[in-house]
């Protein structure tokens, strides 16, 4: 069996994580560029989470796009899960014996950490869904008040301080994301290291900084 | 005694390969694969051969006592590979090559094959080129080259500082697409431990799994032995840790010739032996001779650091004694006269046992990046092994034992005395008589694989009569049990010294008797030491472990086993060649000024020797050698 | 000097293995670290205790036959040098080692520190090659490859195939070994024709053999060495997925 395969192989694998992963990237950067406009008062928050669902009118019913953009970002959930759980199998069963003391110098904490770290995110996203879309956990969700929603559920500090916790877990997870994607669709060319790292560090601070911003905010009465 | 008939094609020199290749019989595309060539050795002759037998059909299989073929001593060749390209305009041609080759083993090579191994060198490159070896480039993208010791073109070809390794890499990677194709089965931790003979004939092997210990008896139609040299017969060489002559001494004993034991270079350029510890020196490649100018301080006993002593204090002694060819005199020039001026007490570092190799007025002119693109990672091992720097301060160097011209004897075939059994590469006498030029062993051994071989065994297989033969065999049942008996004995002992103490042991013996001076003597002297040694050898080692398990001191103590016998013989050939020449020093034969002096009258021949029998002596047969291009000259380099 | 050596022991490839400490003070600053096993080893045979077992071959760095975990660093701590190089001037008087095998489900450990690292070679096989038949090469300057190229190719093919990527990567990958083969073929023309259907054979192999994937550690790169470049993980990536964009590659050429 010679052929390259996306589905099959280990490099196709990583393929499919990168450009899921890129997705959900994206999604991230939108969805932050959104929640952002929190700072601009409840009247242009709520009528841009209403605009999301008048998004793609008149060609689209209301909702309808967001729900193809939802099933598009659930699809690449899956793919990108399902990619890292073989890969993470494959990899366990070609190393099954420590070392006595093994002493890393290259890898980083984030490329260590992106595994557990993306679960953490599935179930944080997973938490979120209920806290801001469905209001399960949210005892003062008000629906179609997305403003009142956020601001009430990052009043209770212990909430506020566990979205604070999934940023920092994003952004490690973006880190690395980003240069090993870059590694895994083949644009990392000679000399590539430096500055692309440098490049991931970025984005993954200013995206992590930006959403950390809005439960800092709410804490620190900023927001109210 | 009759001569040795080298099978050497009548006609004018230039066209005897033609004419050759175009008489020898060939095999039926549909019957190549009816016969099995086992090839003992992944090296550049043992791959290149296995790979190229495989792609005309013939069925191979290839042992390596690595645990990979890519791991042959090849990989360590450092400086290059010569051609005859004349790419550099300089006057160069087949006819220089064979010239400088033969002058280079002062007329004791066979003309014929000299010859023709100057002929295939244009095709080496291009056969090597096509497989994606990454020779030196210019900046126009045509093949660079550097020179070398003992000529004046430049006609050498390399790959950065590891010439070996890519070229290696090459028949390597040729080897294992005819692996995948089924046509050339691996053997890696095998050793070989003898040659089996049927009806005259070499018809197999016998092999040690060295991971199991299980001694395979392994049938096949030809066996050819590209098995390498045997420098470490004197302990520390440049050689690696398992190079040996346990496959061609045993193939000596079988009844295959054994010409010229006596004629092992010592290469001038090795990093000077460290501690007591040291297990192996280290070459640096004679390449570095181009741009570093060897001296010594002028007096005795001058204990100023080397950047102090300034130029009227220094001896640069090789530019001083050969104007002409200065610091790129042959190897065997080098080295003695390294020896001597040690030997006067003129000798730099530890026990005076140095002389300098600098780089300071190369850098002046080349800056530190033109060296570094030339020696880089010669420089580099240099400073990890000595914790010098040679941008900084001199190399420290001092001749090691290195290369093996001596081997098997073979004909203008590659067969050697037993039929079916051929020998190519450094295991086999080879072409480069008393002394080899450099790059000139990878350019050898890639002849004989990919350009020689191939056609002559074709040759003998048209002709000969091959019954069947099995593994099952009386011949295969009988060599087996004796070489399960041997490891028994060498297992039987629980004396008190270990088998690297005797291996010092011998080393020493033969690098003072038989290394770059000889006396008869001193020789006579080696002689019965080493047959004692050798007693004490089986009565008081220590080996260990048992033999059905991977046991390296097991492996060990066989070859050393051998380098004993071996040794004995190389002694003899030394004492019986009563002249000097090339490598081959007599204290007894040399010019006023010290140069070797040949004597054409009496040994103007191969001396090979046919086993006859473990205590009796053997006996000295010659192969006369005739030039009809060339009058054998006194080598000068002045 | 002293040292202290914690060595794996195991006595074959099914048998469990353990640490042993041995001390040895016949250490001096010049030795190299197989030196040092060395010396152990014949103190070992005067006890009548079985020697340790170890590949190695050339002494010199090149022919990639040894290597060991020492200190949790494949081939030890310096950068760009094989245990036969590393040299037992950088380290501490009275250091304590550990020494372990290289550890990966595709290297079996056959004995003590050897282990079976046959499946490099078989990766090479599926099509680590140019298929060159010896006689019919053309003039080796018909072919004009340009210095920048031919030092990529070479930097690549400087690989020793001593298997300490794998050992280092976290995954237990080949990625780096067959990255550098890939690269070292890519960056010539005579590579071109067989480069697609290379990287796809070579990839294919490597996944079957036990190798792990490949997750941009890096730590391969900081084990070689050779130092073989990060770059040629990204160019065999990138290469993959050109041969998925192209069409089928013919598998008759493998
Ligand atoms: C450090 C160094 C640098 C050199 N530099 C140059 C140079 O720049 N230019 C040049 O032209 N020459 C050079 N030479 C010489 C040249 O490298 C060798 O002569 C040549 O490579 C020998 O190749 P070979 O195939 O004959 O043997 P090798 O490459 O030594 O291969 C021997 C093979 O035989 C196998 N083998 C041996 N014994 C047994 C056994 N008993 N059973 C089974 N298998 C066995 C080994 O496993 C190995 O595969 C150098 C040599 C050294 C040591
Ligand atoms: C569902 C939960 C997630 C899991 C289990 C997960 C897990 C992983 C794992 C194991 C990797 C492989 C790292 C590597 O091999 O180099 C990875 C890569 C990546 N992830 Fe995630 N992740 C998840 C969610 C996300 C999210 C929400 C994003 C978007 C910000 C994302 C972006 C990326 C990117 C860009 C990569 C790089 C792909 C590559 O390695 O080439 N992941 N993820
Ligand atoms: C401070 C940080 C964040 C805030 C304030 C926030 C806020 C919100 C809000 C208000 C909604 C509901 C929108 C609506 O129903 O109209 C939402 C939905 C969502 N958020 Fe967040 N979010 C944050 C971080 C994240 C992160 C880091 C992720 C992913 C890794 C994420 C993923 C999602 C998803 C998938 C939805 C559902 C979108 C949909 O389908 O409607 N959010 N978020
Ligand atoms: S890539 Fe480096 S570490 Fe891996 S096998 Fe080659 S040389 Fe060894
Ligand atoms: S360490 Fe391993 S994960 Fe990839 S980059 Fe190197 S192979
Ligand atoms: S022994 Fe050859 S590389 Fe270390």
């Amino acid at each position: 069996m010679r052929r390259v395969t996306l589905w099959r192989s280990f490099i196709g694998k990583k393929i499919l994580m990168a450009a899921t992963g890129l997705v959900l990237f994206l999604f991230v950067v939108g969805h932050l560029l959104g929640n952002l406009k929190v700072f601009e008062g409840p009247d242009r928050f709520n009528a841009y989470a209403e605009g999301l669902r008048a998004l793609g009118a008149p060609f689209f019913g209301r909702g309808e796009l967001l729900w193809i953009a939802r099933l598009v970002l659930l699809g690449s959930v899956g793919v990108h899960a399902w990619a890292a759980a073989v890969l993470t199998r494959a990899s366990w069963r070609a190393r099954p014996v420590a070392y006595k003391s093994f002493e890393p110098v290259a890898t980083t904490y984030a490329a260590r950490t992106m595994r557990v770290g993306g679960v953490l995110l599935a179930l944080y996203v997973v938490y979120h869904l209920l806290d801001l879309t469905f209001g399960r956990l949210n005892p003062a969700f008000e629906p179609g008040n997305v403003y009142h929603n956020v601001l009430a559920s990052f009043r209770v500090w212990p909430v506020a301080a566990l979205y604070a916790l999934a940023m920092v877990v994003l952004g490690l997870h973006i880190y690395h994301g980003l240069w090993s994607a870059f590694q895994t669709l083949g644009l990392n060319r000679a000399p590539s290291e430096g500055w692309r790292r440098s490049v991931a560090a970025v984005i993954a601070v200013a995206i992590a900084g930006g959403y950390l911003a809005i439960p800092v905010a709410v804490l620190t009465g900023v927001l109210r | 005694m009759t001569p040795l008939d080298a099978h050497v094609p009548s006609g004018p020199l230039e066209s005897k390969w033609t004419r050759h290749r175009a008489e020898l019989r060939l095999v039926a595309p549909a019957n190549k694969r009816k016969f099995h060539v086992a090839v003992i050795g992944s090296g550049l002759a043992g791959a290149a051969a296995a790979a190229s037998l495989a792609e005309l059909g013939y069925t191979v299989s290839c042992f390596c006592f690595q645990d990979s073929p890519r791991r042959a001593h090849s990989v360590a060749a450092q400086g290059g590979i010569n051609a005859a390209k004349n790419y550099q305009n300089d006057g160069d041609s087949v006819f220089r090559l064979f010239h400088d080759t033969l002058k280079g083993g002062d007329f004791r090579a066979r003309e014929a094959n000299v010859y023709r191994l100057a002929e295939l060198s244009g095709n080496i490159i291009d056969q090597c080129v096509a497989q994606g070896v990454p020779f030196a480039r210019e900046y126009g993208g045509q093949l660079a080259n550097r020179s070398f010791g003992g000529v004046q073109v430049s006609r050498t070809f390399y790959a950065r500082g590891q010439t070996g390794q890519q070229l290696l890499l090459g028949a390597y990677q040729a080897l294992a697409r005819q692996t995948a194709a089924g046509r050339v089965r691996l053997y890696p931790r095998h050793e070989m431990l003898d040659v089996v003979v049927v009806g005259g004939a070499a018809r197999g092997v016998i092999a040690r799994d060295l991971v199991s210990g299980d001694l395979i008896a392994h049938p096949a139609d030809a066996v050819v032995l590209a098995t390498g040299g045997y420098s470490n017969v004197y302990h520390l060489s440049t050689n690696a840790k398992g190079c040996n002559v346990t496959a061609i001494w045993r193939a000596y004993r079988r009844g295959a010739a054994f010409a010229n034991p006596c004629f092992t270079q010592i290469h001038p350029t090795c990093i000077p032996p460290g501690g007591h510890h040291q297990a192996k020196l280290t070459l640096m490649s004679e390449s570095l001779r181009n741009d570093g100018r060897i001296w010594v301080p002028a007096t005795a006993g001058d204990q100023r650091a080397p950047g102090e002593i300034p130029e009227s204090d220094r001896d640069y002694y090789l530019e001083r004694l050969y104007p002409s060819f200065g610091n790129l005199v042959p190897r065997d020039l080098a080295s003695r006269r390294a020896k001597a001026i040690c030997d006067s007490g003129l000798g730099v570092g530890p026990g005076g046992q140095g002389v300098y190799l600098d780089f300071r007025d190369a850098l002046e002119r080349l800056g530190r990046q033109g060296i570094a693109e030339r020696y880089g990672n010669l420089f580099d091992m240099y400073e990890r092994i000595t914790g010098e720097t040679p941008y900084a301060v001199p190399m420290r160097i001092y001749p090691a034992p290195h290369y093996t011209m001596g081997g098997l004897w073979v004909d203008y075939n590659l067969e050697s005395t037993l039929p079916g059994l051929f020998v190519i590469g450094e295991a086999n006498f080879s072409d480069h008589g008393a002394n080899r030029l450099g790059a000139s062993a990878l350019m050898q051994g890639l002849a004989d694989g990919y350009f020689i071989l191939p056609y002559t065994i074709g040759h003998y297989f048209a002709q000969a009569s091959l019954p069947r033969v099995a593994a099952d065999h009386d011949a295969f049942r009988g060599a087996r049990g004796e070489a399960l008996e041997w490891l028994k004995r060498l297992l039987a002992k629980s004396g008190r010294r270990t088998v690297e103490q005797f291996h010092q042991a011998l080393g020493r013996l033969l690098w003072d008797a038989c290394g770059m001076s000889r006396s008869a003597a001193g020789l006579g002297a080696a002689l019965d030491a080493i047959r004692a040694l050798r007693t004490e050898f089986w009565e008081d080692v220590y080996v260990g472990g048992d033999a059905a398990d991977l046991n390296q001191a097991l492996e060990h103590a066989g070859r050393v086993a051998d380098f004993f016998e071996f040794g004995e013989l190389m002694c003899r050939d030394a004492l019986e060649r009563d002249e000097s020449c090339g490598c081959h020093f007599r204290e007894e034969h040399q010019t006023p000024d010290g140069e070797a002096a040949r004597d054409d009258e009496r040994f103007a021949h191969v001396a090979a020797w046919q086993f006859t029998g473990s205590d009796a002596s053997p006996e000295r047969l010659r192969e006369p050698l005739e030039f009809s291009t060339v009058r054998p000259s006194t080598r000068s380099y002045r | 000097m002293r040292v202290v050596l914690h060595v794996w022991r195991q006595p074959a490839r099914s048998a469990h293995g353990r640490f042993v400490r041995y001390e040895t003070d016949d250490v001096t600053p010049d030795m190299s670290f197989l030196e040092v096993l060395d010396v152990l080893n014949e103190a070992l045979r005067a006890r009548r205790e079985e020697p340790i077992a170890f590949d190695h071959d050339c002494r010199e760095g090149i022919c990639g036959a040894c290597g060991m975990v020492i200190n949790g660093r494949p081939h030890g701590p310096r950068r760009a040098t094989t245990a036969c190089q590393l040299h037992m001037r950088h380290f501490r008087a009275d250091t304590e080692l550990w020494v372990e095998p290289w550890r990966a489900r595709a290297f079996p450990v056959i004995k003590d520190l050897v282990v079976d690292r046959g499946p490099l070679d078989r990766v090479i096989e599926a099509g680590g090659f140019i298929s060159a038949r010896a006689g019919s090469a053309p003039e080796a300057n018909t072919t004009l490859i340009g210095k920048a190229a031919a030092d990529r190719a070479m930097d690549a093919a400087q690989c020793i195939g001593c298997g300490a990527c794998v050992a280092a990567c976290p995954n237990g990958s080949a990625m780096l070994f067959v990255a550098a083969k890939a690269a070292h073929l890519a960056a010539l023309p005579q590579g071109e024709p067989e480069r697609a259907d290379r990287v796809a054979a070579m990839t294919t192999r490597m996944d079957a053999l036990g190798f792990g994937p490949c997750s941009n550690h890096g730590e391969c790169t900081a084990a070689c060495p050779k130092e073989i470049s990060l770059d040629t993980i990204a160019q065999l990536n990138r290469d993959y997925l050109t041969a998925l964009l192209r069409a089928e590659p013919r598998a008759d050429t493998l």
